[in-house]
C-alpha cells in the first residue's frame, strides 16, 4: 500500500477545520472496527477520522509504505511497472485507490475575477478567521458550499451564494438520521449495473447535509433564515462583473420534487416493510422559499465582495497514470472497478458498484468483488 | 391494463442520437439561422429556412417568413409582433415540447398542454428615460395548464425538467455572448 503521505493523508491536509462526516458514527465502520463510543448518533470530526483510519491501519496490518508519491505508472508485457518517490516498484496488477477528490474544479470564468477578490478553494479554506474581511461569495451549494456558507454568515461576514443544481435532503426524517434510511430502505444498496441512469448517478452532488450535534437540518431555507443571500448558478464574468442565471426557481423545484419523491419511498419502503410503527409520523418540508428578488449580477472590482469561496467540486487526477484508460472528461474507463487495462482494478469512486461505494462502510462489499476478480485473475495466468 | 402513451414524440430517436453524438460531438454542433429585411418603419421581415448540423447543410422543408413590427401605441404600424414578444413565442414553445418529450419518456399521456407566458417589461428602459431600469424583460411567468394521466407531482415533475433541458429557458435566463459586426 503505496501512500503519498501519512495515513489519512488528505483527512490531515485537505479539510477545513469545522468540517464533521455527514454519516452518524455507527454508519462509519471499517471492516472489524465498530463504532463503540459514547455517541453513536453522532458525526466524528476530521481529527476522530483521522484516528479511526490510523486505528484500522494498525488493527489491520496493512502493509502501508508512507511517504510514497507515486509518480508513473506503465503497463509492461507481465503487468506494471510503478515509478514512486522510493523507487520503482514492478508488480502484476495495480489497484488505484486515491479517490474522486485530488483536485478542487473551478470554472475557467475565474480568470475574469478581479485580482482585488481574494480566492478559495476547499483545499485551502481553513476557517472564516482566515478570511479578508467584508463580504464572501461562495460558489454551489452541494454539502461543502451550504456549510462553509453558514460557517462564513455566522462569522458576521455579509454572504452570497451561488445555487445551481443541487439535492435537498432533511437532516432528520420521521426520527431518524436521513441516512439511516438511505441505509435500511436499501437505496445505498442499489447496483451501478441496474441503474436507468448511471453516469448521471455518478455526477450527482452531494447532498445539503452537515454533520453537527444539533442535528440540524441546512437546507436553503436554513440559509436564508441565516441572511444567506440566494443568487443563481455563476454563468460568467464579463466586464468584471458576475452573471447569474435566472433560473433559480427551477433547481428549487427540481430539488424539492427530488426530496419529496425520496421521502415517498422511504414512506413505501416503512409499509411495505412492516416496520411503519416504529416511526413518527410521515412528514413533508416546506418549499425551497423564492427570494422577493434575486441578483443576476454582481459586481466584483466595488469591494463589496472580498473573498470567493469555491465549493464546485473536485476531480480526480490521473496526471501519474500513464495507461490509456482516462477518458476525454478526465474520468477513469471502468465496470465496477475493472479498468479497461488487464490487471487494473479501481476503489472508492462514486458509485463505483453501489450508490454506497464512497462511503467509508461502503466500500467493503465493492472492495470484496473486485478483489475477488484480481484473485481470479492473476489464478487464470498461473 | 396497460396502454403506452403515445404524444407523438419519437423519443427512441432522441436517445438513439444521444448516445451517437457523446462520441462524436463535432457533429452535436448546429447553427440556427434567420435572415432579415428591413420594410421601413420598425417594421422587419424575416425568414428561416437553412441550418447547419450534423456536419453538413440542412434545410427545414419549407421556408417560414414573419413580420416584425411595433403596435399602434408606439405609433408604429402593427404589421406583426413586437421583436420582444418573439422570445416568449421561443419560450412557449420550446417548453412544451420539452414537457411533450419529458412525458413521453416518462410514458406519460398528455391530453393538452397549454401555456400562458407573460414577460414584464418597464418600456422606461428603451426609452432612455430612465437609466436604471434595463432594456430587456424584468422577469418572464409561465403559467402552464396540462390535463394528463399523472399526479400533480409527476406534473411539476414533467415541467420542471422541461426547463431543465430547455434551449430558450436556458438563452434567456442565462447570460450569451453576442457579436454584432457590420459586414
Amino acid at each position: 500500500m503505496l501512500e503519498r503521505g501519512e495515513v489519512a493523508n488528505s483527512w490531515r491536509r485537505e479539510r477545513w477545520d469545522s468540517l464533521r462526516l455527514l454519516t452518524p458514527n455507527w454508519l462509519s465502520r471499517l471492516p472489524g472496527l465498530r463504532y463503540e463510543g459514547p455517541d453513536p448518533d453522532g458525526y466524528m470530526t476530521v481529527g476522530e477520522v483521522t484516528e479511526l483510519i490510523e486505528r484500522f491501519a494498525a488493527a489491520s496490518s496493512a502493509p502501508v509504505r508512507s511517504g510514497t508519491n507515486v509518480t508513473s505508472v506503465r503497463h509492461t508485457d507481465d503487468g506494471y511497472r510503478v515509478a514512486t518517490s522510493g523507487g520503482e516498484i514492478r508488480c502484476r496488477t495495480v489497484v488505484i485507490a486515491s479517490g474522486a477528490c485530488n483536485r478542487p474544479v473551478v470554472p475557467q470564468f475565474a480568470d475574469g475575477v478581479p485580482a482585488t477578490v481574494e480566492q478559495f478553494t476547499p483545499f485551502d479554506y481553513r476557517d472564516p478567521a482566515k478570511l479578508p474581511d467584508g463580504g464572501v461569495l461562495v460558489v454551489g451549494a452541494s454539502a461543502t458550499g451550504v456549510q462553509l456558507a453558514a460557517e462564513i454568515k455566522r462569522s458576521g461576514r455579509p454572504v452570497t451564494l451561488s445555487v445551481g443544481e443541487h439535492v435537498r435532503l432533511p437532516r432528520r426524517y420521521r426520527g431518524r438520521d436521513v441516512l439511516w434510511w438511505m441505509d435500511a430502505s436499501g437505496v445505498w444498496d442499489q447496483r451501478y449495473d441496474e441503474l436507468d441512469d448511471l453516469t448521471r448517478a455518478r455526477r450527482l452532488p452531494s447532498p445539503q447535509l452537515v454533520g453537527t450535534p444539533e442535528r440540524s437540518t441546512l437546507d436553503l431555507n436554513a440559509l436564508t433564515a441565516l441572511g444567506v443571500e440566494l443568487v443563481g448558478r455563476w454563468a460568467m464574468v464579463r466586464d468584471g462583473r458576475a452573471l447569474f442565471s435566472g433560473g433559480l426557481r427551477n433547481v428549487f423545484s427540481l430539488a424539492d420534487l427530488k426530496m419529496n419523491r425520496l421521502l415517498d419511498s422511504f414512506d413505501e419502503w416503512a409499509l411495505t416493510s412492516g416496520r411503519d410503527a416504529e416511526f413518527d409520523s410521515p412528514e413533508r418540508f416546506a418549499p425551497t422559499l423564492v427570494p422577493a428578488s434575486t441578483s443576476l449580477q454582481l459586481d466584483l472590482g466595488s469591494g463589496e465582495i472580498a473573498a470567493i469561496v469555491w465549493a464546485t467540486g473536485f476531480r480526480p487526477d490521473y496526471g501519474w497514470l500513464d495507461v490509456p484508460v482516462v477518458d476525454a472528461k478526465g474520468q477513469l474507463r471502468h465496470d465496477g472497478g475493472v479498468v479497461d487495462s488487464p490487471g487494473l482494478y479501481v476503489l472508492g469512486l462514486p458509485v463505483l458498484r453501489r450508490r454506497k461505494s464512497t462511503f467509508i462502510y461502503g466500500i467493503e462489499d465493492d472492495a470484496r468483488e473486485v478483489i475477488d476478480h484480481l484473485a481470479r485473475y492473476l489464478a487464470a495466468r498461473g | 391494463m396497460t396502454t403506452v402513451a403515445d404524444n407523438g414524440v419519437n423519443v427512441q430517436a432522441l436517445l438513439d442520437a444521444r448516445d451517437a453524438l457523446k462520441s462524436a460531438p463535432e457533429a452535436a454542433q448546429f447553427t440556427w439561422r434567420a435572415s432579415s429585411k428591413w420594410q421601413g418603419g420598425v417594421h422587419t421581415n424575416i425568414t428561416v429556412q437553412d441550418f447547419f448540423g450534423l456536419g453538413q447543410e440542412q434545410s427545414h422543408l419549407e421556408e417560414a417568413t414573419f413580420e416584425a413590427d411595433h403596435p399602434e401605441v408606439f405609433a408604429a404600424t402593427d404589421k406583426g409582433i413586437t421583436p420582444i414578444e418573439y422570445l416568449l413565442v421561443g419560450l412557449a414553445s420550446c417548453l412544451s415540447a420539452g414537457v411533450a418529450s419529458v412525458a413521453q419518456n416518462r410514458g406519460i399521456q398528455l391530453r393538452s398542454v397549454e401555456a400562458i407566458v407573460e414577460g414584464h417589461h418597464d418600456i422606461r428602459g428603451i426609452l432612455g428615460a430612465d437609466s436604471d431600469v434595463r432594456n430587456g424583460f424584468n422577469d418572464v411567468k409561465v403559467t402552464f395548464n396540462i390535463d394528463a394521466d399523472a399526479s400533480k407531482e409527476d406534473i411539476e415533475a414533467l415541467v420542471a425538467q422541461s426547463q431543465k433541458r430547455s434551449a430558450v429557458f436556458d438563452a434567456l435566463s442565462n447570460p450569451t455572448n453576442i457579436t454584432v459586426e457590420v459586414a
